[in-house]
């Protein structure tokens, strides 16, 4: 399959207060349309900063960055981000702030009740319906994340970006929301491309598994493939013997070759 | 807050569902919910009222009497107006707030009402002028930097040292009186918004970006809201600021104003009224503070 997202000899020098420091060197990468691609590695291996660059929110200094053969140049409403920490504007309800979103991509092309009903179906599609008309900071963390995921799908996008999306949630809500998004990717077919530092995560979600080296000057150490068939099922796949093989592959990777000596 | 009109939309859809209707299209009905929750039993009215008025009424009481007591005490000894005598003449004061006897020998009403209108001429020129340049000051580091060195040093002057500027420029008492009002409370309005520009969620920013909002939407819908409780701060301390002034500032132009009749009665030798125009002066402070505390916690969110 062609490569709908390609990052060729893709370079990111941060300029800080001690020189120049090299984040990322020579990342060679390609996400086919409709893939479902995860970015593993310890923290600090500039997984998130890859990402950035990909959304087009931090600029390369150096390398090609393709996105349907065009070059990224800036964060666009094709590129969706789900953020980590949520960033549901505070002063709008759930409703409004997904509508935000389906204003700023339809608003020309399409009539306002459509636009509304468009908003509704994304609320549907992540089972919020009921808290559309409440404040994010009355309902609960892994409601407003799912409210992110709305906002992000509501706008259509051809690449879904989501940067450690449940990394902030307890244990329980994170698998139960990892289930939400390995239905609502399958239903809307979004690319998708996920950072992580959850091994069961990365595999239960991903086609591909992008394993990180340490940083600094972090790079691809190492890409996996996830042969397991879809749907997925969590009680199903723990005794799986694929599935047990590719998550001892990514632990491999990130506790034997790339050990992190103590931060 | 927003509980209300949910419950009051499943309650319609109920009687619509009952109905057999179907929702039209484009608009998705809420789910009735099963079962309505139990809430606790709360206590008695009478029981949380009267702990209330124990807990939050009585000890501010206390300390009014105390006050009053200590007052008293120190009359006896200076011969100062105690409360007693404050009071009656207080009483003959606000008989007539409104009459108007000459230039110089208005109603309290009167000397309240101009010191208002000049407190807010001054204060309304400076949030003109303050909150937006705070924003900008606040949105580009290039004008931080450039004017961070004028405000930190005209913002310490004492604000009765522009009066005579003020006097120079537009010769005369009125304009010089708002002039200096204007001048002292405009800082904690731009400094206030600034640091509220710059203290807006990178996060928000991001999610302008990959929206690509426009300018005003982001201003609308991100900045303002962002920014909107530190710009109330910086107003509330301009208000405190410009109130203080205005009686210091009148004091010494003159004309109709509660400074002015400070002055007057101090020359009179009417101590009570030295006296009640004080209370008048922290009154009226304390009520604006309490207004601008209000609309504040109107505009407050939670992340």
């Amino acid at each position: 399959m062609e490569r709908y997202v390609s990052l060729e000899n893709v370079h990111k020098v941060f300029d800080g207060r001690q020189g120049r420091f090299l984040a990322l060197r020579d990342i060679n990468l390609g996400v086919c349309e409709g893939e479902f691609v995860s970015i593993i590695g310890h923290s600090g291996c500039g997984k998130s900063t890859l990402l950035n660059l990909i959304s087009g929110l931090s600029e390369a200094s150096g390398g090609v960055l393709l996105c349907n053969n065009r070059e990224i140049a800036g964060p666009g409403p094709e590129r969706a981000v789900v953020f980590q920490n949520h960033s549901l504007l505070p002063c709008m309800t759930c409703f409004d702030n997904v509508h935000l979103a389906v204003e700023r991509v339809f608003g020309r092309k399409e009539a306002k009740p459509t636009q509304r009903r468009r908003t509704l179906a994304a609320l549907e599609l992540v089972g919020l319906t009921h808290a559309a008309d409440k404040y994010p900071h009355e309902i609960s963390g892994g409601m407003k994340q799912r409210v992110g995921i709305a906002r992000a799908l509501s706008m259509q996008p051809k690449v879904l970006l989501l940067d450690e999306p449940l990394g902030a949630l307890d244990a329980l809500t994170r698998a139960h929301l990892q289930d939400e998004i390995l239905r609502i990717v399958a239903a809307s077919g979004c690319t998708t491309i996920m950072v992580t530092h959850d091994v069961d995560e990365a595999v239960l979600l991903s086609d591909r598994i992008v394993m990180m080296t340490n940083g600094p000057a972090a790079t691809i150490g190492q890409i996996l493939n996830v042969d397991l068939p879809r749907p997925r099922e969590r009680l199903k796949l723990a005794d799986d013997p694929a599935y047990n093989r590719c998550r001892a592959e990514v632990l491999k990777f990130l506790y034997e070759r790339q050990h992190k000596t103590a931060a | 807050m927003s509980v209300v009109p949910m419950q009051k939309a499943w309650r319609r859809v109920v009687t619509r569902e009952q109905a057999g209707q179907e929702p039209p299209e484009g608009e998705v009905w809420a789910r009735q919910p099963t079962a309505e929750p139990e809430m606790p039993r709360a206590p008695s009215r009478l029981a949380t009222f009267l702990s209330t008025v124990l807990r939050v009424g009585v000890p501010p009481l206390l300390g009014l009497v105390l006050f009053g007591l200590a007052w008293a005490l120190v009359a006896e000894h200076t011969g100062l107006p105690g409360p007693v005598k404050t009071w009656e003449s207080a009483l003959q004061v606000f008989a007539h707030p409104f009459y108007v006897n000459g230039p110089n020998d208005q109603g309290i009403g009167w000397n309240v009402l101009r010191s208002l209108s000049r407190v807010a001429i001054g204060f309304g020129l400076a949030a003109l002028v303050g909150i937006p340049s705070g924003f900008l000051i606040g949105r580009f580091s290039f004008l931080s930097r450039m004017s961070s060195p004028i405000i930190s040093l005209l913002r310490p002057v004492s604000p009765l040292a522009w009066l005579p500027i003020g006097l120079y420029v537009f010769k005369e008492a009125q304009p010089a009186a708002i002039w200096v009002i204007f001048i002292s409370s405009i800082w904690p309005m731009i400094i206030n918004t600034a640091v509220g520009v710059t203290r807006v969620p990178q996060d928000y920013l991001n999610v302008a970006r990959v929206l690509r909002l426009s300018e005003w939407k982001v201003f609308t819908r991100i900045l303002f809201p962002a920014v909107l409780p530190y710009m109330l701060t910086g107003v509330r301390l301009s208000i405190g600021v410009a109130w203080l002034v205005i009686v210091a500032a009148e004091m010494l132009t003159g004309g109709v104003g509660l400074g002015f009749w400070v002055w007057d009665e101090w020359n009179n030798l009417n101590v009570e009224h030295i006296i009640i125009a004080i209370f008048v002066v922290g009154i009226i402070g304390l009520l604006l503070e309490q207004a601008l505390v209000l609309l504040a916690k109107r505009f407050e969110y939670q992340g």
